[in-house]
């Protein structure tokens, strides 16, 4: 499969290219619209977090730091917090009933759970990629588009451009170019997948934060996610939650390993693959449980 | 044959017979209509005003009270979308899951739902009275709004409740405000602000007892909000408690023609819902 390699520091649009999208004057780059300062990048950084949601305590004392260009996996029994670690992480258990969280979340700098935060800018630095396909009840165009009209890019012409280049990205571009408008709930799954990566990309975030990305997928169509991932890890810092450990072993830099609410190991992938260190993270990866 | 297989067939049956005697109940009131009021049925009927001998059987025509109650119908609706929507939106998209506040909403809305129509209309009236009003065309919006309001927030709330926690955090996570995600979800709540619309209207221009007390009536089509305004409903009531079988009859053509407003309005909700629903996510 043939997909265009997203690079924002090598690759430049050629003149051919402007005039296919008949963008007549002025510079415009689809993957640099939003003129952000990307020198201060950094990690995330999770400090002392708990979260307890209706009393019980999901997350218990987790510190973590998630490394800027590397794939990190989380892995670990269902139940074990996995999803509600990536979720706080970009604040979307705000609305969920009863949850209460203590600790510290760093984006950038920023701390996330500070009283008065303006929590969208921080979310737009993550593009959040969810289990199932979830498309907006739109077209396809209108998909991606969407992202950067909230963050204000209304012209025509350079819309046409943002949707071109992400499509292209991620390996959907020559399937669904023409039929930009149809609706998107009716591309197979493994396309609507790949539009809501192209969704998040949009926006330009820093980190892609990926709850079990591809379990709903088939094999051919996890693969292609893989190998988008395998690609964007060099301009994004993935996290990726995974029940596959032969996933998390394919593509995994970095490894955290959780049980019952607590880390319990977190290290380069080789170091927890081949040599890890407590004994939980042993049976696990022997499958004595799941 | 097995016992599984007979009840099969049993339920099969008893669905069968269900469903055909609700099409009866249909068939045979439209039967009834059209049969008592197709004599009375013409141009005139829709075209005109009631003449000087109409409620005694000479000339003239309904337009009153079809205007009357299209007006009625018409502004109440959009007061009462006015109102219900950012309702909706509230409970659904401001409010958390399972919030104490929006229970206690919902059971508001659910008592409201369960009032009559007549208690509307009596309630009304007592402060008119209080105020000093007349009967007029305003009087008449406002109850049907309060009527439907409750019909409105329902059958949304029902639609948005069903709502995906993915979709929506799908648009939080672009870092979308709530208010940009409500201009998301409304795309895929369309179909049922449209379902919820028509529910409204049949409910609201076929109630009698509501405008008995607040629009009144009249044989002019009103000019200003301040003035009586006739409905089909109240026409239909009238002129059948008339001793006259000419005038009988034209309570079952304002009849036939209510009928005929809401299949009409019926069937361009259904196409326009099929418009709508174009982009929701299954």
């Amino acid at each position: 499969m043939n997909i265009p390699l997203l690079n924002k520091k090598i690759k430049w649009y050629n003149r051919s290219d402007w005039n296919e999208t008949e963008l007549k004057k002025g510079f415009f780059r689809p993957d640099q619209k939003f003129c952000t300062d990307d020198s201060r990048r950094s990690n995330i950084v999770v400090e002392h977090l708990n979260v307890s949601i209706q009393e019980n305590l999901i997350l218990k004392d987790v510190s973590a730091t998630i490394p800027d260009r590397k794939i990190t996996c989380i892995i670990g029994p269902s139940g074990c917090g996995k999803s509600t670690l990536l979720k706080s992480l970009n604040r979307l258990l705000d609305y969920t009933e009863g949850v209460k969280v203590a600790g510290k979340v760093l984006v950038d700098g920023e701390e996330l759970y500070a009283p008065g935060v303006e929590i969208t800018h921080i979310r737009r630095k993550m593009g959040l990629f969810s289990q199932r396909p979830c498309p907006l009840p739109m077209s396809i165009y209108d998909n991606i588009a969407y992202g950067c009209r909230i963050h204000g890019i209304r012209n025509r012409k350079k819309l046409n451009m943002v949707v071109r280049h992400y499509l292209q990205a991620v390996g959907l571009w020559e399937e669904v170019k023409e039929r930009l408008h149809t609706p998107a709930g009716r591309m197979s799954i493994g396309q609507q997948q790949r539009l809501c990566l192209a969704r998040g990309l949009a926006v330009e975030p820093q980190f892609i934060l990926a709850d079990e990305a591809t379990s709903a997928l088939d094999p051919i169509s996890s693969k292609t996610i893989e190998d988008l991932f395998l690609k964007l890890k060099e301009e994004y810092a993935i996290v990726l939650v995974t029940h596959t450990l032969r996933q998390a072993l394919r593509i995994a830099d970095y490894v955290i390993f959780m049980y019952m609410g607590e880390i319990i190991e977190a290290g380069s992938a080789e170091q927890i693959f081949k040599n890890p260190q407590k004994e939980l993270t042993q049976k696990y990866l022997a499958g004595v449980f799941s | 044959m097995k016992l599984k297989f007979i009840e099969e067939k049993a339920v099969k049956g008893i669905m069968l017979i269900t469903t055909l005697l609700v099409f009866l109940f249909v068939g045979s009131i439209l039967y009834t209509i059209v049969k008592n009021g197709w004599r009375a049925m013409s141009w005139e009927m829709i075209t005109d005003l009631p003449g000087g001998g109409f409620y005694i059987g000479k000339e003239g025509g309904l337009l009153n009270a079809i205007v009357g109650s299209l007006y009625i119908v018409g502004a109440s609706t959009v007061l009462g979308l006015a109102v219900s929507i950012p309702v909706v939106f509230y409970l659904n998209i401001y409010l958390k899951k399972n919030a104490k506040r929006g229970s206690i909403a919902r059971l508001a809305y659910d008592v409201l739902f369960g009032i009559p129509s007549i208690v509307y209309g009596a309630f009304a009236f007592t402060i008119m009275i209080y105020f000093g009003l007349k009967t007029s065309l305003a009087g008449g919006i406002i109850v049907i709004t309060l009527l439907i309001i409750p019909i409105f927030i329902r059958s949304m709330d029902e639609i948005a409740r069903e709502l995906p926690q993915d979709m929506l955090n799908a648009s939080y996570s672009l870092g979308a405000t709530r208010y940009e995600t409500i201009k998301v979800v409304v795309r895929q709540i369309a179909p049922g602000i449209a379902t919820a619309t028509l529910l409204s209207i049949g409910r609201a221009i076929g109630d009698a007892a509501a405008v008995l007390f607040t629009a009144g009536y009249t044989d002019n089509i009103p000019t200003s909000l301040g003035q009586p305004a006739a409905t089909l409903p109240l026409a239909v009531f009238f002129q059948l408690s008339s001793p006259i079988p000419a005038v009988q009859e034209r309570a079952y053509a304002a009849a036939l023609i209510l009928t005929g407003i809401v299949l009409i309005l019926s069937i361009l909700g259904r196409i326009i819902t099929n418009r709508f629903s174009r982009n929701k996510i299954q």
